[in-house]
């Protein structure tokens, strides 16, 4: 079995159990422990990760369900080490109290403002209605994602000027 | 009562409730002879919680060397420029591995840039204590962070008087430069740092004896140390922890507290793919330790949950508890007069007074059980290398000195055969002020001799909560003819393990707010017993009885047709400033919260940002205090609320005293997240149990709040201070929820005297 995680492909013994949640498979396997352990039950959201760029829960998905999907956890998210807009505003909002839920939250916003450049409240809270953060940190999350999305749109304004 | 056994504390343990849930000594003037005492009493009891502050004396490498300049155990300038500067206390998510350091830092004259902070050894003898709790960080670690950075900054502006041949009064540091403005000279802490490594220990006294007010590192917004590792996944937390050859292990407990293991399934679970041991650990210490369970060591932490699962224990019920909550309750709102058992205090003439009031007011408040639900389940790694070389252990945990000395003890190792690291942890709120998971995981250790990782599911962590204590207070008042409070009783029903004192979280102190500004008052406590296990949840005690005393206080100034804030502002007027120290109270500075809250609100209302009231049909505001762990803490909360009651908190304004505020952005962070926490709580957490297991095993059932509750506006503003800077983990979360419920009465003229809401049919629009 093979799986294709942050651009890398690894290969699983032959016996090991497909029924294993990719979740543990990242953190014990590939020793990508970014990805947290919550609930098990895909309340907490703390576990999310992208399969083909959606975020999903990796404490619910099978391994041996991902066939060649690709997965991106938030180790794979700076290339480069050069972070993305979202990380970046995350640090610059000051946003993680404990910090234990927001790689799940990066990652959920991350895919979120893939979508839509100028998410409403609504959809903010739409798109991370699966997203516990126990230390409550929403007012910060939310500023995270704004700022994001007035940079693009002010470089947007510039390269339409441009 | 009969009283279990397994509910004994151990002295530490005792330590540290003395030291969360302060006896109302602090109330008289002198500090209590017997306190002392009893605190120095318990051999090592001191140095494990760290009671002495961190030595004055260098440590022994100090001394001149290409090492760059090392004063103390804390600060550690490098010949490249860079600064390390340990954190001492566990982060939890409360910002002191942060704060911390920007004390040392300010203190220095340190660029922040430079500074590289790093979590400090588990060394009582370098940092004193190293816990997080009782928002007691900041107050009780001032001094010594304060005498750190000072130290430091002396010893290079000594270095540098003498190379310039100025007098050490002209120097200043700034950005990691010393400085002299006569002649225009600077050199980098880097330059100066071998010379100064050479210098005399200064004294420093003198500077720490003042208060520092400003430690704001040249005015900008610091984001915390741990961010970037954080949002790159890098591993930080106790549950990250990796080792050769680890094995994973679960540890499946009885979900009544005190059952114990008779038999299991042994052969079926080690048939599992994997599992390398299965075996029952035997009980050490009480409720709060080791219990009795079956351990599964196993690969991977899947194989290991996998065989949990078809687990299979026959447990011996006859000593165990066997609580049933609701019945408990249901007892508790029955018990309506005034007439408690305890004694808390009984002042003039209660029912004289009652009598002859003009209006009076009668009113039970109830609030439930909860569980701590840190998100992080709890785990711990320990790598148990034999009777000589002893344990190593990562561990997550609010009192990893605690942690250590009571690991020593169960494994009978010396104490420095107990090496402890402290990593990050995922959210605390007090569970963590329990090792249970650190001594499960060193037996597990010992037993398989190996490095192991202890995982608890979220299932486990539900299961062997250490609850926050329910509560019920039987209110009644009267007012004169001028509104003025007159009478004030208050039958507090709580619970209790042994028959004597209430369980953790379950005291009422006689100095609680009102009590001491009313000339008639009858406060009593009835403790209905309970075996299941109590610990202490964010802000113990307060957390519980703000909500109650702060509606029934609206509720009085409702009754007397007056504006709640000068309603407080004129029993602040009759109430004495209590005890000395950070713990006293003041009055003053409460009445000065007070008013920076009106102000505030005032701005926003002019600004048209909070509507007038009676403009919008069901939309209102209201107000609460507290005082606690040493802050002053104003709520002002705006909310609607549908005929369908379905509530929304628009805006929440926070106004504090706490000091000169050490981390600005941290600080914000704490007063909006405990007002989200205190929000969720409100709404709908309860934990219930039947058969002393609690009904509640994972967020399905325990609806924590999610990002649609968040308010669009959480305002903050903290007053200017001229007293000790103080914590913020805890004191504002007591007084949202009766903002909260004063406000929906303002809206709508409903009284809420119990939560959580969502019992009565509420919700979060």
């Amino acid at each position: 079995m093979k799986i294709h995680v942050n651009g890398d492909t690894h290969a699983l013994p032959e016996e090991f159990d497909s029924n294993t949640p990719l979740l543990w498979v990242l953190r014990d396997e590939l020793g990508l422990v970014g990805s947290k352990y919550g609930c098990g039950i895909g309340q907490c959201g703390a576990c999310t990760v992208h399969l083909d760029g959606e975020p999903v829960r990796s404490c619910l998905m099978p391994v041996g369900s991902l066939g060649d999907a690709r997965i991106t956890t938030i180790e794979g998210l700076a290339r480069d080490g050069e972070l993305t807009e979202v990380q970046q505003a995350w640090i610059d909002a000051d946003v993680p109290q404990c910090g234990y839920c927001q790689a799940g939250q990066i990652m959920t916003v991350s895919a979120l403002l893939e979508k839509t450049n100028l998410p409403s409240d609504a959809e903010i809270d739409a798109a991370l209605a699966g997203n516990l953060c126990r230390c409550g940190t929403y007012m910060r999350i939310r500023q995270a994602i704004k700022s994001v999305a007035r940079q693009r749109s002010s470089k947007n304004i510039e390269v339409a000027e441009a | 009562m009969i009283v279990k056994s397994w509910n004994k504390e151990h002295p530490l343990q005792l330590a540290l409730r003395e030291q969360l849930e302060p006896s109302d000594d602090h109330l008289s003037a002198a500090p209590s002879r017997r306190t002392v005492v009893k605190l120095t009493g318990f051999a090592g009891v001191g140095l494990a919680l760290g009671f002495s502050f961190a030595p004055r004396k260098a440590p022994a490498s100090m001394e001149a060397s290409p090492r760059g300049l090392e004063p103390n155990g804390y600060v550690h300038i490098r010949p490249d420029g860079s600064i390390r500067i340990y954190a001492p206390n566990p982060e939890v998510g409360q910002g002191v591995k942060t704060s911390m350091p920007i004390i040392i830092a300010a203190e220095m004259g340190a660029n922040w840039d430079d500074v590289r902070v790093e979590q400090a050894p588990v060394d009582s003898e370098r940092f004193g204590r190293q816990m997080a709790g009782g928002s007691t960080s900041i107050l009780r670690g001032m001094e010594s962070l304060r005498r750190a950075g000072a130290t430091a900054r002396l010893m290079l502006e000594s270095a540098a008087a003498e190379a310039w041949r100025v007098p050490l009064d002209e120097l200043w540091t700034s950005a990691s430069r010393v400085m002299h403005k006569a002649s225009g000279r600077s050199a980098s802490f880097a330059e100066l740092s071998e010379a100064a490594s050479r210098q005399a220990l200064p004294n420093v006294d003198h500077i720490v004896a003042q208060i520092r007010k400003d430690f704001s590192l040249g005015r900008r917004r610091i984001s915390a140390v741990d961010n970037h590792a954080l949002v790159v996944g890098e591993p930080l937390f106790g549950i990250d922890q990796r080792l050769p050859g680890m094995r994973y292990a679960t540890f499946s407990k009885c979900p009544s507290a005190g059952g114990l293991v008779k038999s299991f399934n042994r052969d079926e679970v080690l048939a599992f793919p994997g599992v390398a041991h299965a075996f029952v650990v035997e009980p050490w210490g009480n409720i709060w330790d080791l219990r009795s369970g079956v351990a599964i060591v196993a690969s991977s932490t899947w194989q290991a949950l996998q065989a949990k699962r078809a687990l299979s224990i026959e447990w011996d019920l006859s000593n165990a508890a066997s609580d049933d909550v609701q019945a408990s309750l249901a007892k508790a709102l029955a018990l309506e007069d005034q007439s408690g058992v305890r004694e808390i205090e009984l002042r003039g003439d209660v029912e004289a007074a009652f009598a002859l009031a003009a209006s009076k007011v009668a009113a039970s408040y109830a609030y439930p059980f909860l569980t701590h639900a840190a998100l992080e389940p709890q785990n711990c790694t320990a790598w148990y290398k034999g009777e000589e070389e002893g344990i190593e252990v990562w561990a997550p945990s609010q009192t990893i000195q605690m942690g250590k000395a009571m690991a020593a003890e169960m494994l009978g190792l010396a104490p420095d055969r107990v090496v402890m690291h402290q990593t990050r942890a995922g959210g605390g709120f007090g569970r963590r002020l329990a090792n249970d998971y650190v001594l499960e995981a060193a037996a597990i250790a010992q037993r398989i001799e190996g490095p192991v990782k202890l995982q608890w599911t979220r299932e486990d962590d539900m299961a062997h909560g250490q609850f926050r204590s329910a509560g019920v207070h039987h209110f009644r008042a009267g007012l004169d003819g001028d509104g003025r409070l007159v009478s004030f009783g208050n039958h507090h029903v709580s619970f209790t393990a042994d028959g004597e004192k209430p369980v953790r979280g379950g005291r009422y102190s006689k100095g609680e707010f009102p009590a001491l500004a009313v000339k008639n008052v009858k406060v009593t406590q009835t403790l209905l017993p309970f075996d299941t296990p109590m610990g202490f949840w964010r802000a113990p005690n307060s957390n519980g009885v703000a909500f109650a005393t702060q509606s029934f206080l609206h509720e009085l100034s409702v009754a007397a047709d007056r504006d709640h804030t000068e309603f407080l502002l004129e029993l602040l007027d009759d109430h004495p400033a209590t005890g000395e120290g950070a713990w006293s109270f003041n009055p003053r500075r409460a009445q000065t919260v007070l008013r920076a809250l009106a102000k505030r609100h005032a701005e926003l209302r002019s600004k048209g940002e909070i509507p007038d009231p009676g403009v919008t049909l069901r939309r209102g505001q209201g107000v609460a205090f507290h005082f606690s762990h040493g802050g002053y803490i104003g709520i002002n909360a705006d909310v609607s609320i549908s005929q369908d009651k379905r509530l929304r908190v628009h805006q929440v304004l926070v106004a504090a005293d706490v000091g000169p505020v050490v981390h600005e952005s941290g600080a914000k962070n704490q007063c909006e997240g405990s007002v989200i926490d205190a929000m969720s709580t409100l709404m709908g957490l309860e934990i219930t149990c039947r058969d002393g297991c609690a009904e509640q095993d994972n967020f399905h059932v325990y609806p924590l709040g999610r990002i649609s509750i968040a308010p669009k506006v959480i305002d903050t503003t903290f007053v200017d201070s001229d007293d000790r800077s103080t914590g913020l983990g805890e004191p504002v979360f007591p007084p949202v929820a009766p903002a909260i419920c004063n406000a929906i009465c303002n809206a709508t003229g409903e009284r809420l005297r119990q939560f959580p809401l969502s019992k009565f049919g509420y919700s979060y629009a």
